[in-house]
């Protein structure tokens, strides 16, 4: 089991390096041999990152299917590394929740892969291109199945890395690097208290495997294990986007299409979450931290739809989409349902994946990010279409897709918090799910009626993107639709009918209210009767803004002060020491003119001093 | 006789020495002050010869040594100042200045050894014709 | 005051006072002349500390050889006949400085030291009889090393003025461009 546990991490991971090293050779020996078929089959990087994925996918396949008949957590550890106080151990721990979301992470990496075969066909870096995303899901798993916290953190911060190499792989383009900076920056900024987090509860629980963290959470100090819940969460806000550090996921939408599927649907962001799943013994053990990160879900969830309402950028709207359902995700975490919020990471990675795949397809073929230039795709495009339908309908919640299950088990379970919140927070986080789901459906409306209804508004060939991006988009239909099923299985998964009820009325409000305004005017885009706010919306909220002026122009302030000092007053120095040395070197040469009368005469008046020291002292 | 005379003479003699060879440009000026100092040492050997009655009259044999190796000391110095004087065409003391840092001056001092006086012009071509033998 | 330090006296004062014209005057014959009076002095007081064969030596050696050694340099350098206003250096502030501190210096130790010295002045001691027998039989080892000495000093004398002697010239460079080879060794004094 965990043998199979270490396959499906190592697979991608040895993909990615022998991908690197030895693709575009194997693409140079499959040219040269003339391997019969699509030149697909000649891709030697893309078929090398294939098969390394469609593996790790039966592997993680097998492990979630035998864990399924034999239910249990296992674990096994490698090594351990001594490190003179707590020793690191390297080892695998799986359970029901690592097995379902390494299967989740598995897929949706696979369907990237084979997607980005069309998409990134003519890119000329495909081999580090897929040997990252190799890496990235590799390191994904190692986070899934990571038996121990520091092994968790590494493939956290190789997460990391990888997001900064695939958000900034067309880096011609200064923007492009600038938000893959941005990217890294900020989650780096959560990652030091991710880091702390981790050693507060290492430390204090005497060692960092995480069953034994769990098992010693309840006979550490309140304060230790407040201490370190805080700190972690300020590693999953920046992983997880959410407010305050969640300004790095729109801009990251400058990678590749396919790179914002595998960040928003199964990696980086699920990241945050399933870690706080992890570790949710320890955060029950401190509902503050709980509370805050009600209060964290409540602002990203409300703020980002609303974000998400206004932009104009498909790609975009997906993005803050993304941090909003995280943010649901969060909310589930903070008021007592893990498995709600586990099932609503899993359905939401089928969905987004699929939203992005399929947003990928429409960029593909119109050429444009901008929904303003989109119109009329709905006949040319049917595959995506539907598979976009189904999406958004589980983005929205609508049943019987799987985003209306795993949404109410979140909404049901807010209405009467378990996990010991404070009273008000849970009514706030309530409150906010249900005025989030009016607007998430308005956003997805108007998205899809803008996309695909109507007719075009510029000019493009309306044809169906290759079979390859759309079959991938097909596919993953599929989960997205009946997944919500598996929910059933549970008892606190099941839909209430009140809450169902109420949701449903609150989303058909929001989405018949963006219909509405779209009906008016099809040509125009509905966000306009938002009126003044509107800026304000598609700025984000100016949280970017805010960060500007607070961080990153005093920071700019003091590079340039320190450049200033340093050319000012540590140069100058430097140079006016050489000066002054110069200076008492020309005094002393001086005397060493060369004329020995000089000579002579110092040599003298030296000796008259001396006798006449004699004299007088001795 | 008081002692004290020929000493204070003596010392007198050899601060007048010393102002000769310190203030003096020209390096015969300079060797008549050394020869000052001399005298004035020898004036002082003679002294104390006098004074603590030597019976192997050291003081005064010195001194008769003292006054031949200062003849040899000027004819030798005279070879040098000559021979100076042959190279640069000057034996102003303050203005030999070769000990002196290389940027000091060297153009001034290269150029006065590269070109001798006009009135030089047929010793050189003597030397030049002697100088094969 | 005796009538030995009444002789002595003003010799001294000659002596000091030719002495001084020595390193003052602006006329360099005029320095080997005045060195010649006082050196002349100093052979005088000589004479009336006793040391006759010294005196006798110093007229011949310092008057008659060194003197005009001397005068041999002035004319062999060209230095200027008559006055001339360059004989000191720009140091010679410095110079008196150090030679009037030199000057306190040496009396004041002197007088401290021999205040009260006084010598009885008896005639013979420095005859040539006596010099003799002291240099042929007590110093004549150095006497002989000092022959060695002055004839070293003779050689070199020859060998820095000669300058036809010591390393050859390259007979190509030397008969070709002339004034460069030649410069060095031209005249031979």
């Amino acid at each position: 089991m965990i043998a199979l546990a270490s396959l499906t991490v190592l697979s991608p991971f040895i993909a990615a390096v022998v991908g690197m090293l030895l693709g575009l050779r194997l693409s140079r020996l499959l040219e040269t041999r003339g391997v019969p078929g699509h030149r697909v089959l000649r891709n030697g990087p893309a078929v090398i990152a294939v098969v390394a994925s469609a593996l790790a996918t039966l592997f993680a396949l097998i492990v979630a299917v035998t864990l399924w008949l034999d239910p249990g957590p296992r674990e096994g550890t490698l090594t351990l590394i001594p490190t003179g106080t707590l020793p690191i151990a390297v080892g695998l721990q799986v359970d029901g929740l690592a097995a379902v979301v390494g299967l989740m992470v598995c897929c949706v990496a696979l369907a990237v892969q084979v997607y980005s075969i069309a998409y990134l066909a003519e890119d000329p870096r495909y081999s580090s291109y897929a040997a990252f995303v190799s890496l990235f899901t590799s390191a994904m798993l190692l986070v899934v199945f990571a038996g121990d916290l520091l092994l968790l953190y590494v493939g956290w911060e190789v997460m990391g890395v990888c997001s900064y190499f695939l958000i900034g792989h067309h880096w011609e383009d200064r923007a492009n690097s600038r938000a893959a900076v941005k990217a890294f920056l900020v989650t780096r900024t959560g990652d030091v208290g991710f880091l702390f987090g981790i050693f507060v509860l290492g430390v204090g629980a005497g060692t960092f495997q995480i069953d034994e963290v769990l098992r010693r959470v309840g006979d550490l100090p309140d304060t230790t294990v407040l201490a370190a819940t805080l700190l972690l969460l300020a590693g999953v806000a920046g992983k997880s986007a959410q407010f305050p550090l969640h300004t790095w996921l729109p801009d990251a939408m400058a990678g590749p299409t396919p790179i914002s599927a595998l960040i928003h649907a199964a990696t980086m962001v699920a990241a945050g979450i399933y870690v706080v799943a992890r570790l949710y013994p320890a955060f029950l053990a401190a509902p503050t931290a709980l509370a805050v990160l009600g209060v964290m879900a409540a602002i990203s969830m409300l703020g980002a739809a609303l974000a998400a309402l206004a932009q104009s950028d498909l790609k975009r709207v997906l993005a803050y989409s993304t941090i909003s359902q995280l943010a649901y995700m969060a909310a589930g975490l903070a008021v007592g349902t893990r498995s709600g919020a586990v099932f609503h990471l899993l359905t939401h990675g089928a969905f987004k994946a699929l939203l992005f795949l399929a947003a990928g397809c429409v960029i593909y073929v119109t050429g444009s990010n901008l929904l303003r230039d989109y119109g009329g795709l709905r006949e040319a495009m049917p595959i995506t279409f539907w598979s976009m339908t189904i999406g958004f309908a589980a983005l929205v919640g609508l049943p019987p897709v799987s985003g209306f299950f795993s949404k109410d088990a979140i909404i049901e379970a807010a209405l009467h918090a378990e996990s010991g919140i404070p009273g008000p927070v849970a009514t706030i986080v309530y409150l906010t799910l249900l005025v989030t789901v009016a607007v998430t459906a308005a956003y997805a409306t108007r998205a899809w009626l803008m996309t695909f209804f109507g007719t075009a508004r510029t000019a493009f060939t309306p044809r169906e993107a290759p079979r390859l991006m759309s079959w991938p988009v097909g596919i993953l239909a599929v989960p997205t639709a009946i997944l919500g099923f598996f929910g059933l299985g549970a008892s606190e998964l099941r839909p209430h009918l009140g809450s169902a009820a109420l949701s449903l009325l609150l989303a058909g409000a929001g989405g018949y209210g963006a219909y509405a305004v779209w009906r008016r005017d099809p040509a125009l885009d509905p966000a306009r009767v938002l009126g003044p706010v509107r800026t304000t919306f598609e700025r984000g909220f100016h949280v970017d803004d805010v960060y500007d002026r607070v961080v990153v122009a005093p920071v700019r302030a003091l590079a340039r002060a320190v450049v200033g000092v340093d050319d000012r007053v540590i140069d100058r120095a430097v140079e006016s020491s050489a000066g002054v040395t110069r200076a008492f070197g020309g005094l002393l040469r001086r005397p060493q003119n060369g004329n020995p009368q000089t000579y002579l005469t110092g040599l003298l008046a030296g000796m008259a001093v001396i006798v006449l020291a004699v004299v007088i002292f001795v | 006789m008081h002692i004290l005379y020929p000493l204070v003479v003596a010392a007198l003699l050899f601060s007048i020495g010393v102002y000769g060879v310190l203030a003096r440009r020209n390096a015969i000026l300079v060797l008549m002050s050394v020869e000052l100092m001399l005298n004035s040492v020898n004036l002082n050997l003679v002294t104390f010869d006098v004074w603590l009655r030597d019976r192997l009259h050291g003081g005064q044999v010195l001194t008769l040594f003292t006054i031949v190796i200062a003849a040899a000391e000027i004819g030798l110095g005279l070879a040098i100042v000559l021979l100076v004087f042959r190279n640069r065409e000057s034996i102003d003391v303050d203005r030999l200045r070769a000990l002196a840092e290389s940027d000091a001056e060297p153009p001034a001092d290269s150029v006065v050894e590269r070109q001798g006086p006009a009135g030089q012009g047929d010793q050189v071509a003597v030397s030049s014709r002697r100088a094969p033998q | 005051m005796t009538g030995q330090e009444i002789v002595f006296v003003p010799l001294g004062v000659v002596a000091v006072g030719a002495a001084l014209l020595v390193v003052t005057t602006k006329q360099m014959v005029h320095a080997a002349l005045w060195l010649v009076v006082t050196l002349g002095a100093l052979a005088g007081m000589y004479l009336v500390l006793t040391a006759e064969f010294v005196a006798w030596v110093q007229v011949l050696i310092y008057v008659g050889a060194v003197v005009v050694l001397l005068l041999f340099g002035i004319m062999l350098t060209r230095a200027p006949i008559g006055r001339s206003a360059d004989l000191d250096s720009g140091n010679r502030w410095i110079a008196l400085a150090v030679a009037v501190a030199t000057a306190a210096l040496l009396v004041t130790v002197v007088v401290q030291g021999f205040r009260t010295a006084y010598v009885p002045l008896k005639p013979g001691g420095g005859s040539a009889e006596a010099m003799g027998a002291g240099v042929f039989r007590t110093w004549v080892l150095p006497f002989e090393v000092l022959s060695v000495l002055l004839l070293a000093a003779l050689i070199g004398a020859i060998v820095l003025s000669r300058s036809d002697i010591g390393p050859g010239p390259d007979p190509g460079s030397d008969t070709g461009p002339g004034s460069g080879g030649g410069s060095r060794r031209k005249g031979d004094g």
